[in-house]
């Protein structure tokens, strides 16, 4: 039911702006071309940064040192009440959206749709975003070089995040 | 940036060395590279599309109508932005666009908000203002409704009952989105005592 609500949202959006726009006598042909126009630049301007940020993240995951993590980490993430198999994604969630998706249908296989650790991953990976590919991208695509505080911010909500998704889970689901 | 840029790829070189693992590390930046250029491309058709209908939804007035509805809110949030500014609409419609999971309309919206964000920004346009970090605070966080995509991964290895996730999500993102917001916020004003930045120039009295 619930997607169903998603499916007609942007059908529903477009006909609502394209209809405001011819009642407002907005010449619509003429002003969707100009704004799309941009499109070309955009995606090109975010290139060198998508590389940058990729490249990163994909010799990173390739190397091993995501697992190396997790195992340094278990001893004490299982304290509380965290199952083994949904800790790679807590690590992977803020650096690679197709890494975490991969991961999480891993884990839905192997485990099962009704095993604690599937509905965690569910929840951690449905409730957040990939901070560095946002970051990337966005920033990237007006140039900015110097983020300041904004990669600090989106680790640190990243990580409320995980924690809220243990403990909701926790209460609902055990 | 430039301290992570280094630490991902050394550590990755070191882990790759001692796990045996220096072939994969070095294919993946071929496989990297790749991929990020077949990101921007499969990104011009639906950029150039959202764009396109931005522009509509601003000449026929309805983003600057979106701004004023919500500026009760993005008075705080955005004190740096003027309220009735085009980017406060947008950032109204990019956020909405995400928590219905409408991700290929979300990003040319976020990305045209960048760009109204950088016609304000009063730093140096390689530094990022107060605006856009809590914009991506915002949008880092990831303010979900509908899951789609995960809903789909649980219906295709058979839940019966895949919807049960949607309220444990809901919870979670309205935590960290709020959280987001106020750890901005914070740091919009510690960061500015810290540092002697060019955000001085238009002194805020807030």
């Amino acid at each position: 039911m619930i997607n169903i609500l998603s499916l007609y949202a942007l059908p529903f959006i477009i006909v609502l702006i394209l209809t405001i726009g011819i009642v407002k006598k907005v010449p619509i042909y003429e002003e969707f071309t100009e704004g799309a126009k941009d499109g070309f630049s955009v995606a090109i301007n975010i290139i060198p940064y998508l590389v940058a940020i990729i490249v990163g993240i994909s010799m990173f995951r390739a190397s091993g040192a995501m697992d190396s993590i997790a195992t340094f980490l278990t001893p004490l993430l299982t304290k509380f009440t965290i199952p083994v198999d949904s800790i790679p994604i807590m690590i992977t969630r803020s650096l690679s959206g197709s890494a975490t998706l991969g991961l999480f249908t891993e884990i839905a296989h192997k485990l099962g749709p009704d095993a604690y650790a599937t509905k965690l991953c569910a929840v951690i990976v449905g409730s957040s975003e990939t901070t560095f590919y946002v970051l990337s991208v966005y920033f990237g695509s007006i140039g900015i070089k110097k983020f300041r505080y904004a990669l600090l911010v989106g680790l640190l909500a990243d990580f409320i995040g995980i924690v809220a998704a243990v403990l909701v889970c926790s209460w609902i689901f055990l | 940036m430039n301290y992570i840029f280094y630490i991902l790829i050394v550590f990755s070189v070191i882990f790759g060395v001692i796990n045996g693992k220096t072939q994969e590390v070095v294919n993946a930046i071929l496989d990297g590279a790749d991929v990020s250029v077949k990101i921007a491309l499969s990104l011009i058709g639906i950029m150039a599309f959202w764009l396109g209908i931005m522009r509509i939804a601003e000449k026929a007035g309805l983003v600057q109508w979106l701004a004023k509805l919500i500026k009760p809110v993005t008075k705080w949030i955005f004190n740096d932005v003027p309220p009735e500014n085009e980017a406060i609409g947008n950032v109204a419609l990019s956020v909405s666009a995400n928590a219905l999971g409408l991700t290929n309309a979300a990003t040319p919206i976020g990305l045209k908000v960048m760009k109204e964000l950088q016609e304000i920004n009063s730093n140096d346009k390689e530094t990022a203002s107060d605006a856009m970090c809590m914009f991506l605070a915002m949008n880092t966080a990831g303010f979900q409704i509908i899951p789609a995509t995960v809903i789909a991964v649980l219906v295709a290895v058979g839940s019966k009952n895949p919807t049960e996730i949607i309220m444990p999500t809901l919870i979670v993102t309205s935590i960290a989105f709020v959280s987001a917001i106020i750890i901005a916020k914070i740091f919009q004003k510690f960061w500015k005592n810290k540092l002697i930045s060019p955000s001085e120039k238009g002194v805020n009295n807030d």
